[in-house]
C-alpha cells in the first residue's frame, strides 16, 4: 500500500511485542487443541484469547480488543465451562479425546498451514501497514456503526434475540412438541 | 507492521482450529477449535483494515458482528449439545451414529470397538420418545450408563 515499506528485517518494537503475542496465542491454541484434560483446554482458550486480545491492541484496535475480553475472556469461556460441567465431561486426565482420525486431521491440519502460509506470504510478503494510534477507538467506531452499519447492527441484534429465545427453547425440558 | 505476520498468525490460529475440529472427540473441544477458527478470522479481519484504511471501519465493525455471531453460535451449540447429551448420555461425537448409512452388509460401520452399536441410547429403548420429549432425568443417573456405554 504505502510506497516506501521497511524492510522485514529487523523488526520494529511494535512487531516484536505482535511475534510474542502470537507466538503465546499460536502455543496455548495447540495446548487447546491437544491437551488430555478438557478443562485446561478450556483454560488455555482464556490464555489464547487474551494474547489475541494483546495483538489487536498493537494493531491499533483497542475497542475490538477489549469486545474480545469481554465477550471471548469473559463470556465465551464461562458458557464453555458450564457446558463442560453440565455434560459431565471427565475432569481429570482422559486419553480418549482424540478421536481415531487423529492422523488424518493431522495431515490435513499441516496441509491447510502449508497452503496459507505460502500464500500469505506469496500475496503479502511486502505490504506495510502504518499504524496511527486511535484509529480504532470506541469513538470512531461506534460513530461508523452508528451511521454507515446500522441496518446489519440491528439485524445482528434480532439474530442475537433469537438465538438467545432458541438456546432457551432447546435447553428447556418441560416444554415439549405439540402433543 | 508487517501485514505478514497477523496474516500468518492468522492462517496458523485457523489451521490449529482445523486440527482441533478434526482430530477432538468431545464436542465441546469441537466448539473450542471453531472458536479458535473464528478467532483467526478475526484477526485477518482487524489487519487487513488497518492495512487498508478502510473509511467506514468495515473489517473492525465485521469483526464485532463476528464475535456477536460466535457468541450467539455458541449458545445455541452448547443447547444443542445439551439436548444431545440429556438423550443419550454422551456428547462424544464418534458414538453418535444414527446418521450413519448402514452398508449392504447389515452391520454398521466400525460402531466402536466393543460393538457400540447406536441402537440403545445409554439405555433409552428404541420406540420410545416419540416425540422427542426429553426423559425427566435424576441428575445422579448418568454416571453409569456412560461408563457403560464404552
Amino acid at each position: 500500500m504505502t510506497a516506501a515499506a521497511p524492510g522485514l528485517w529487523p523488526p520494529t518494537v511494535q512487531e516484536v511485542v505482535f511475534l510474542l503475542l502470537g507466538v503465546v496465542a499460536a502455543g496455548s491454541a495447540l495446548l487447546v487443541v491437544t491437551t488430555r484434560q478438557i478443562v485446561h483446554a478450556a483454560l488455555w482458550l482464556v490464555v489464547s484469547f487474551g494474547a489475541l486480545a494483546g495483538c489487536y491492541l498493537v494493531l491499533t484496535a483497542e475497542f475490538v480488543a477489549w469486545v474480545q475480553v469481554l465477550i471471548y475472556v469473559g463470556a465465551v469461556v464461562v458458557l464453555l465451562l458450564f457446558g463442560i460441567m453440565l455434560t459431565r465431561a471427565p475432569i481429570g486426565r482422559s486419553d480418549d479425546l482424540d478421536s481415531g482420525n487423529r492422523p488424518a486431521a493431522l495431515t490435513v491440519g499441516v496441509a491447510t498451514a502449508a497452503v496459507l502460509v505460502t500464500t500469505v506470504i506469496a500475496g503479502f510478503g511486502t505490504a506495510y501497514a502504518e499504524l496511527t494510534p486511535g484509529r480504532g477507538a470506541a469513538e470512531p467506531l461506534g460513530a461508523s456503526i452508528f451511521r454507515n452499519w446500522v441496518l446489519p447492527f440491528e439485524a445482528l441484534s434480532v439474530l442475537l434475540l433469537a438465538a438467545l429465545i432458541g438456546a432457551i427453547v432447546l435447553s428447556r425440558t418441560d416444554i415439549g412438541g405439540k402433543d | 507492521m508487517h501485514v505478514v505476520y497477523p496474516a500468518v498468525l492468522a492462517a496458523l490460529l485457523f489451521s490449529i482450529g482445523v486440527y482441533g475440529v478434526l482430530a477432538r472427540r468431545n464436542t465441546i473441544l469441537v466448539l473450542m477449535s471453531v472458536e479458535l477458527m473464528l478467532n483467526a478470522v478475526n484477526l485477518n479481519l482487524v489487519a487487513f483494515d488497518v492495512w487498508l484504511r478502510d473509511a467506514l471501519h468495515g473489517g473492525q465493525v465485521l469483526t464485532l458482528f463476528v464475535i456477536v455471531i460466535a457468541a450467539a453460535e455458541l449458545g445455541v451449540g452448547l443447547a444443542i449439545v445439551l439436548a444431545v447429551f440429556r438423550n443419550r448420555r454422551t456428547v462424544e461425537i464418534d458414538h453418535l451414529r444414527d446418521l450413519a448409512e448402514i452398508p449392504p452388509g447389515g452391520e454398521p460401520p466400525a460402531a466402536g470397538p466393543d460393538g457400540d452399536t447406536p441402537g440403545p441410547h445409554g439405555g433409552l429403548p428404541d420406540g420410545d420418545a416419540p416425540d422427542g420429549h426429553m426423559i425427566p432425568e435424576g441428575d445422579g443417573v448418568p454416571a453409569p450408563a456412560r461408563g457403560g456405554a464404552r
